[in-house]
């Protein structure tokens, strides 16, 4: 029981971690795509950490099966919140640094 | 640590507050005030109060604030700027505030057990209950048998609300010639998603419905959770095709039919010889009449619920995209 307890601490503690990577990677990077950049896959890997080390918490019963169907849900819906905004981004005409510099440079250039 | 937690909480929810009334950008503003539910039901959760989390985290953060973004879509985005000054209402805002906080000083210690709000009818429904409702979920046999009568009135709150939207806004099927094309046409992924999710999230919410006797969960939260389900449908593929699902007037009459439905029960049990919504004499053994009634007024809750918040989205969201086409 305890080397769970220990592997489950470890996922957990690494999930937060990643959360509060990804928290600051929203304030501290420069422009949207990047902050997506940051928010999403950082977001992907929490949740993995986090419901896993959960799961291991669990005496394995309906709690787990739950917990196992939050994960899934979590998996399809945020990547593809992610994605829609990403995209809608996109589809509003917002160019990415790169993108930008280069309209900059023909216009002055 | 529960009270560290608190502690937490209700300074992340009063920073949220503060930052509310200082935003000028009401998108901003909207999406405050899901963290701010999100938060009132974290808070919830640590008092013990799943049912109540429950119905904030679904009805305060998921469909007010979709109803909040099509009334924006309505509006505009910015809020006016105000030319009044704001010294009197400081003064008066001061003055209540401190009298309500005087207020609290004869309140009792908080979480005391010895508390009136403890000691009143709290017991009662504690210990009788299970013998008189005989429902693992104390929280439903409160609301629905002891409270019946105040949940009727919930509901036709509700009912009155999509009648005063309805009266304001109507909802139109003119969008044939649809202009404007949403940005989601184009989305492949989110198509994919959303029809392999919307079954889950309808399946979610019979759950809910009928597992509201034994857990978190009842009509409310229900009917909230269905409307988020046809409401993302409407997103991605379209109002049109929504439409085509569920139509406005079928809407209407589900809306009158939960009220109705609820009320029928109340009237049944006074035609078996009880007081109105008195299930005991519904069938012929007390608890399973008040079974019975449970399970059909939650059901008049939840299609209430439901047709309303559909509805009132579709007011919304036909308006907006009327004035698109213009």
């Amino acid at each position: 029981m305890l080397f769970l307890d220990v592997i489950s601490s470890i996922l957990l503690i690494s999930g937060v971690f990643f959360g509060l990577s990804g928290a600051i990677g929203i304030f501290k990077f420069p422009d949207f795509f990047t902050r997506i950049h940051a928010a999403s896959i950082t977001d992907s890997i929490a949740t993995i950490l986090i419901v896993g080390g959960l799961l291991l918490q669990t005496s394995f019963d309906l709690n787990t099966v739950k917990l196992i169907f939050i994960l899934v849900f979590l998996m399809i819906t945020s990547p593809t919140a992610s994605h829609a905004l990403a995209k809608s981004a996109r589809h509003g005409g917002l160019l990415t640094m790169a993108e930008a510099k280069e309209k900059k440079q023909e216009k002055t250039g | 640590m529960a009270e560290l937690i608190n502690l937490v909480l209700l300074a992340m929810l009063a920073l949220t507050a503060l930052r509310i009334i200082f935003l000028k950008d009401l998108f901003a503003v909207i999406m405050l005030f899901g963290i701010f539910s999100f938060l009132s039901a974290l808070i919830f959760i640590n008092l013990d109060a799943v049912d109540v989390a429950f119905t904030e985290a679904s009805v305060g953060a998921g469909i007010s604030t979709v109803l909040m973004l099509g009334t924006l879509a309505l509006t505009g985005r910015k809020e006016k700027a105000n030319s009044h000054s704001s010294f009197l209402p400081l003064v008066v805002v001061c003055i209540t505030g401190a009298a309500l906080i005087y207020g609290t000083l004869d309140m009792p210690d908080f979480g005391d057990p010895d508390n009136p709000v403890h000691q009143h009818v709290a017991p009662r429904y504690i210990e009788e209950s299970p013998k008189e409702v005989g429902l693992p979920n104390m929280v439903t046999s409160v609301l629905a048998s002891y409270r019946g009568f105040d949940t009727l009135g919930e509901v036709v709150v509700v009912f009155a609300a999509l009648i005063a939207v309805l009266s304001l806004l109507s909802i139109r099927k003119e969008t044939e010639q649809d202009a404007s094309e949403s940005g989601l046409k184009s989305h492949h992924v989110l198509h994919v998603v959303a029809k392999l999710v919307i079954p889950l999230i309808i399946l979610f919410a019979l759950y809910v419905q009928f597992h509201g006797d034994f857990g978190p969960g009842g009509g409310f939260q229900a009917g909230v959770i269905a409307a988020a389900a046809l409401i993302l449908y409407a997103l991605v593929f379209g109002l049109p095709n929504a439409f085509a699902v569920i139509g406005a007037k079928f809407l209407y009459c589900m809306a009158s039919a939960g009220v109705l439905l609820y009320a029928s029960v109340g009237l049944f049990s006074m035609y078996k010889g009880g007081n109105f919504l008195d299930y005991n004499k519904i069938a012929a053994e007390p608890l399973a009449g008040q079974h019975y009634g449970i399970i059909i007024i939650e059901l008049g809750v939840g299609i209430t619920v439901f047709a309303v918040m559909l509805s009132i989205f579709y007011a919304f969201s036909s308006q907006t995209a009327r004035s698109n086409i213009k």
